[in-house]
């Protein structure tokens, strides 16, 4: 339901500035060649991007705990898929 | 329980099945209704799925390949595999069973998502028929589908990776409509501690459902792409990994198998306490061991993987998950035991098939660490030890489960009550012939008997021949058991709302319940496990 | 014929009880996406110097486009569902409007990659970095599509005077699944595309 957090448009046309300033910084990071850390950096920016959409544009901020668990708990699951699969191909 | 003391018995007696025209049915809302062509659709795929097991069980009569052929031996074994697991022993308790008893253990009048559930039902049903479509050019491949042959195969597998697709998503929907049905729906007073322990399992199978199914959903999709597309990740033509899909595979497909038991152990929780008029021994225990299992459920797919050409840091995880694993269940069946002693017990149909479930199910558990342990496991891979340890774990587990389920709950679906003579003597030959049909299979496996293959080395022939006669008696037990269900259909005596004194809100509805469930719902103040007290 | 719960009486119970079959189902929508996922990185580990050189093959600019178009195509949503809290629902018809605009312009922007793909011989079978760079946003490209079709529904159910500031829910559900649309955007862009 609406949380009266201050002006949510105004909260929305923040985070959507800085989803577009993570893209333009992301994308000029990948310009320049930092080995594996590109990889890292690509990723935390991702990550960062991932979570202003879901606490924002989904709600997540404010939800209730029991929304943050269903929202929260298959991560766990694709962890699982991907560290099992990998300890096998990897490690072959 | 407080509320309305009085079982409900307004209407014609009819209660939900009371409209009648085949418009009431494809495009009812009401869960019950939902729940009875879920049932009728899998156990006409149970039986069908039995066919082929005969047909299989015939020719294992001779060490060649004398009756039906190799390449049709394949296809039987692939079809009984298939469908027995993905259009009858996946749906069969959950969306069955499930569907029409979670509302009214809960004490609500329907799931959360009436709508969905009946467009889980048509996408079950659209599934089916694009299998049954793929017939045309059969799968030879065993139910699990592997790379790279799969891949190259003749046979129509993109069409079947569609069926099984469209399968898999009618899963999904229901385990999405059961968890939020089970959080959002229940009666005032209905805390989590005071659900019975058949939605506590129906909870924790949701979730798995929910999770693991969709990996399989994937995995058949990047088949079928591989056919279309030329896509590469199983071929190792083409730098693809083949073992890659057996990841993904298991990854589903081991979960799935606590899918199948979980419910069933959810409904001997409900039959053992009612049969031996005790409260269940350890009821916390017994439902977040059901979570256990759940979650537990999802650390040890590679055990199926063993001998695929894992890593031996894989290998090794996995076996010690696998040894976890089996710790929940254990607490069932201790607290299953616990609620056995000392109880008065009697030997009802529902109690008759919940007691071999526990029974049987001990077996198939006790053979799975053989399985899981990986230097047995390069013995036992692939053999008849496997064969049997999987029968008796979801035929001797979840398919008695089911029976029980179904002995039961018919007085409360039909409003009639089940001939307890011809049930008993189905009973009796269902547990023979199951024994002996199985048991045989232990021996020839660790002698080592391969499976999936028609023909066999002589020295193997009498337990087959042993093991197809069990097959015979087993067959004859379950057509017995079935028309016993006709005939309570036709002419059963009419059935009170609640025939076995049970205590959960399921019996406080008549027999057949009205579509709405309840007049009022209840108001509940206590667990529905009393039983052996003034209450009952 | 239909049951009536007393439960689906209660708005508020409704609401929520939608919002967590739609969190649900983004769950499963996890897991789907998630093994695709693990093959990328599964073959990303085995095949790094090739998946380096194919990478570069792809149109940066083009991917960054199409993160704005989406990235944007999710504000619109946000903004939409805000309206009809609001009560204004010929905005919100407007924002899903643009939404869906968007969403068919990140569409033709993929339909102009892979044709240029298919012009230079890079086909889903050419190797493994192409295989999964078609699947991954091929099955990523019908979510957008079938969130297009949810969106739409949405604008016809406004139109019909369905919604209002006391019953958005459609609205507010079908803008959750196209942010998660955009999630899986905001992953696949810097992996497929920007990662050397």
């Amino acid at each position: 339901m609406a949380h009266g957090t201050g002006n949510p448009r105004r909260t929305g046309i923040a985070v959507f500035v800085a989803l577009l300033l993570l893209t333009a910084v992301t994308v000029l990071v990948s310009y320049v060649d930092l080995g594996l850390w590109n990889v890292v950096v690509a990723l935390l920016i991702a990550s960062a991007k991932a979570s202003l959409v879901a606490l924002f544009f989904m709600h997540l901020k404010g939800e209730s705990r029991l929304v943050w668990g269903f929202a929260l708990f298959p991560i766990v699951f694709l962890s699982l898929i991907l560290i099992g699969t990998l300890a096998d191909t990897m490690l072959r | 329980m407080t509320g309305n003391g009085q079982p409900e018995t307004e209407g014609n007696g009819r209660g939900y099945l009371a409209e009648r025209g085949w418009r009431s049915w494809a495009f009812t809302l009401d869960h019950k209704r939902i729940g009875a062509m879920y049932l009728w659709t899998t156990i006409f795929f149970f039986l069908v799925g039995g066919v082929f097991a005969l047909l299989l069980r015939v020719e294992l009569l001779s060490p060649q390949a004398r009756y039906f052929g190799n390449h049709a031996y394949n296809v039987f074994f692939t079809l009984h595999g298939s469908m027995m697991i993905f259009l009858f022993i996946i749906p069969a308790i959950p969306s069955g069973l499930g569907n029409f008893f979670i509302p009214l253990h809960i004490g609500a009048r329907d799931v959360a998502f009436p709508r969905l559930n009946l467009a889980s039902y048509w996408v079950f049903a659209a599934g089916f028929l694009v299998i049954i479509g793929s017939l045309v050019a059969p799968m030879d491949t065993g139910w699990t589908f592997y790379t790279p042959y799969s891949a190259k195969s003749a046979a129509a597998v993109t069409t079947l990776s569609l069926g099984i697709f469209l399968i898999g998503m009618s899963s999904i929907l229901t385990g999405l409509n059961f968890i939020v049905t089970i959080h959002k729906l229940r009666a005032p007073g209905m805390t989590w501690h005071r659900l019975p322990l058949f939605i506590w399992s129906m909870y924790a199978t949701s979730i798995i459902q929910v999770i693991a199914t969709p990996v399989v959903g994937v995995t058949f999709l990047l088949l079928a792409a591989e056919r279309i597309f030329g896509v590469g990740f199983f071929d190792p033509a083409k730098g693809g990994d083949p073992v890659l899909f057996q990841h993904f595979f298991w990854f589903y497909s081991h979960p799935v198998v606590y899918v199948m038991i979980l419910p069933a152990m959810g409904i001997v929780s409900e039959v053992i306490p009612v049969f031996s008029r005790k409260p269940i021994f350890g009821y916390k225990a017994i439902a977040y061991s059901s979570m256990a299992i759940a979650l537990g459920g999802f650390l040890v797919w590679g055990h199926h993987m063993f001998t695929s050409g894992m890593s031996p840091l894989a290998n090794t995880i996995f076996s010690l998950m696998t040894f976890f694993v089996a710790v929940p269940t254990a607490v069932k069946v201790f607290n299953w035991t616990a609620t056995l002693y000392r109880g008065s017990i009697t030997f009802e149909a529902p109690m008759l098939y919940a007691l071999t479930f526990i029974f049987l199910f001990i077996v198939g558990g006790l053979t799975g660490p053989f399985l899981g342990a990986l230097a047995t496991n390069v013995q036992l891979h692939d053999t008849y030890f496997v064969v049997a340890h999987f029968h008796y774990t979801m035929m001797g587990g979840t398919v008695m489960g089911f029976f029980a389920g179904l002995h039961y709950w018919f007085p409360k679906m039909t409003g009639k009550m089940l001939n307890e003579k011809v049930a008993r003597a189905a009973w009796a030959l269902i547990f023979v012939g199951f024994n002996v049909t199985f048991f045989t299979m232990f021996i020839v496996g660790v002698r080592g008997m391969p499976r999936r293959y028609a023909e066999y080395l002589p020295k193997f022939q009498l337990e087959n021949v042993i093991s197809t006669i069990g097959s015979a008696v087993l067959a004859v037990g379950i057509l017995l058991m079935c028309w016993n269900f006709l005939q309570g259909l036709r002419k059963g005596t009419p059935a009170p709302a609640n025939p076995w004194r049970a205590l959960s809100l399921e019996w406080k509805a008549a027999s057949p319940p009205d579509t709405e469930n309840f007049h009022e719902i209840p108001v509940v103040t206590e667990w529905p496990y009393g039983y052996g007290t003034t209450k009952a | 014929m239909s049951g009536h719960t007393d439960e689906h009486a209660d708005p508020a119970v409704a609401f929520e009880a939608a919002k967590l079959g739609v969190w649900t189902f983004l769950a499963t929508e996890v897991l789907l996406f998630g093994a695709l996922f693990t093959a990328y990185t599964v073959f990303r580990m085995k095949y790094p110097e090739m998946f380096r050189v194919e990478h570069a093959k792809l149109d940066r600019v083009l991917g960054a486009a199409n993160t704005v178009v989406l990235i944007t195509s999710s504000f619109t949503v946000v903004l939409g569902v805000d309206a009809i809290k609001r009560g204004k629902a010929r905005l919100l018809e407007a924002y899903f409007g643009a939404t869906i605009l968007l969403a068919a312009v990140f569409l033709l922007v993929k339909y102009t990659e892979y044709a240029a793909k298919f012009h230079h011989g890079l086909y889903p079978s050419t190797n493994l970095f192409f295989s999964l760079y078609f699947m991954m946003t091929g099955l990523h490209g019908i979510h957008v599509l079938l969130g297009m079709g949810l969106l739409s529904y949405v604008v016809v159910l406004s139109r019909r005077g369905r919604l209002s500031a006391s019953y958005y829910t459609p609205a507010e559900m079908s803008g959750l699944y196209w942010h998660f649309v955009d999630l899986v955007w905001i992953y696949l862009f810097p992996l497929l595309y920007l990662i050397g």
